[in-house]
């Protein structure tokens, strides 16, 4: 069954400063399917993060249509979570409290009902102890677990994740992937996942979607054969590294096109 | 962290743990020793200066025997009327304001205009509109004071943070969540940090309210002083302002640090 649909998609810019529009994103279509694990993957400036503001509900799209279960996406919705790059939480607020703030602002579960689930995706996320800190207490990894608690506390439909691991160093990230498996292995939530990392991409999903930049084209769709649960070194198989090969030709032809274009100008 | 320095260095001395107090206190004993000698010396004319032991004993003098007491509470009164209504009004004129663009727009020519002059240019106005009585003093004090606090809220009910912004509204956050979620929180530290810079605006305004237009209070006592050449009931005014400046402001820092544990500088 398909969860999230988005049919030739496109979005324009005006880009002020050039006096010109851009063409963010081109004629995107692409299916997730109920309880997939789709990640999309893409250089910068592909309109990645653009496709996945849409699907949040945060950017307005005019040509083609984006919707969840059969209903179009117009605005944010309580149907989804977004985990952001920037953990963005409240630094007033104490671990609890952030956690809390996604339900408090959708206003679907009593008093009791949040105060239970906080707990609970506290304790998921591995930081039961810290209810009490501060944000800026905390390290960069255990705040993008806050941010993660926070969307799965609101009980999504589909989970929007848009690289939330791109500002940790390269030993936390890898540590958070797996936890991010595991997390998502006990309820297997939709989730569109935007990185620019590709063994990111391969690691986690069960497709692989490749966008290609400016105009912010999908390329290709690879399906990743591994069966669950994966461990990291899973990264080291040789048909993982295969894979993980051929998207990285399939963007690297992409930009080599571009350039020649450039070079043209 | 003062727990994390003990427990650190377990070893101190008594010198290296209180060196701030030790040295700052040195020094104020030297000056008032030095200025006391001279004082003795006759170095010093008392009609220009005045000298520790002589201030202490006016000090005692007027405490006991003259006005300064029924100064101070007139004084602090007009302060303390004030610099209440100046908060309050500061800090709901300054979320209206920061919150409602419009509003704001509206506003700002006569904010501008108001936050560049030095309100006590207005003081002789002010004596004319309110009389030399209590209230012209509690204008003056509530005008040096509503100008810090209302920028200061208007400008961390604007400073909202973006990212916070985009997370709320992907969960559906009404206006009024955002307001108050986001803005109002934001904004106490802004808030804070406005009333801190109106204890000190609004001393300078009691002061020179009382020494333009009152027979009473701690500003008349050092005009009055320094009419009748009073040089050492002008030093004793100066020292009760100086302490009183002193200790609000410590209590206005304390207060925004206490409302600022979260803030990662701190």
């Amino acid at each position: 069954m398909v969860k999230l649909s988005i049919e030739h998609l496109s979005k324009r810019y005006w880009f002020e400063r050039e006096d010109r529009e851009v063409l963010a994103v081109n004629d995107v279509s692409l299916a997730v399917e109920d309880g997939e694990f789709l990640a999309i993957v893409g250089p910068s400036g592909c309109g990645k993060t653009t496709l996945l503001n849409i699907v949040a509900g945060l950017l307005p799209y005019e040509e083609g249509t984006v919707s969840i279960d059969g209903k179009r996406v117009d605005g944010p919705g309580v149907d989804r979570a977004v985990v952001f790059q920037h953990s963005s939480l409240l630094p007033w607020r104490t671990i609890a409290g952030n956690v809390r703030y996604g339900m408090e602002m959708q206003r679907r579960f009593d008093e009791a009902t949040m105060r239970e689930r906080a707990d609970h995706f506290v304790k998921m996320v591995g930081l039961n102890g810290f209810e009490k800190h501060f944000p800026n207490e905390l390290s960069g990894g255990m705040q993008q677990r806050v941010n993660l608690a926070r969307a799965l506390a609101a009980d999504p439909k589909v989970l929007l994740m848009d690289e939330p691991f791109a500002a940790l160093d390269a030993q936390t990230r890898e540590f958070m992937q797996s936890e991010l498996l595991k997390i998502w292995s006990q309820d297997r939530k939709t989730v569109l996942f935007i990185t620019h990392q590709i063994n990111e991409a391969v690691y986690l999903a069960d497709r692989v979607a490749v966008m290609s930049a400016r105009p912010g084209r999908l390329k290709g769709v690879f399906k990743i054969p591994f069966g669950r649960p994966r461990t990291l070194s899973l990264k080291r198989d040789p048909q993982f590294l295969e894979i993980e090969d051929s998207i990285w030709q399939l963007i690297e032809e992409e930009s080599q096109k571009l350039n020649m274009v450039l070079a043209e100008k | 962290m003062s727990k994390k320095k003990k427990s650190g260095r377990p070893h101190q001395s008594f010198y290296a743990k209180h060196e701030a107090v030790i040295l700052g206190s040195l020094s104020i004993v030297i000056i008032i020793g030095i200025w006391q000698a001279c004082w003795s010396a006759g170095m010093i004319s008392p009609l220009f200066f005045s000298s520790p032991s002589a201030i202490v004993k006016q000090f005692r003098y007027t405490l006991v025997e003259g006005t300064l007491l029924a100064d101070m509470k007139y004084s602090g009164t007009n302060f303390a009327i004030g610099f209440v209504l100046a908060v309050i009004t500061g800090v709901i004129a300054g979320v209206l304001i920061g919150w409602y663009r419009r509003l704001r727009l509206f506003c700002d020519p006569f904010l501008n205009a108001f936050y560049a002059t030095p309100r006590i240019a207005m003081v002789p106005l002010i004596i004319i509109w309110f009389g030399i009585g209590i209230w012209s003093k509690v204008f003056i004090v509530f005008l040096s004071a509503f100008f810090p606090i209302l920028v200061n809220t208007v400008g961390g009910v604007r400073a909202l943070d973006r990212d916070l912004l985009r997370a709320a509204k992907a969960y559906c956050a009404s206006d009024w969540q955002i307001f108050k979620t986001l803005a109002i929180p934001g904004s106490v530290p802004f808030i804070l940090t406005g009333i801190r810079q109106g204890v000190a605006l609004g001393l300078i305004g009691m002061v020179v309210g009382e020494m333009v237009g009152s027979s009473q209070g701690v500003g008349f006592m050092v005009a009055y002083g320094g009419q009748t050449f009073n040089t050492d009931t002008l030093f004793v005014g100066m020292i009760v302002i100086a302490f009183s400046g002193i200790l609000l402001t410590w209590l206005a820092e304390r207060l925004e640090r206490r409302f600022s544990r979260w803030r990662p500088e701190r």
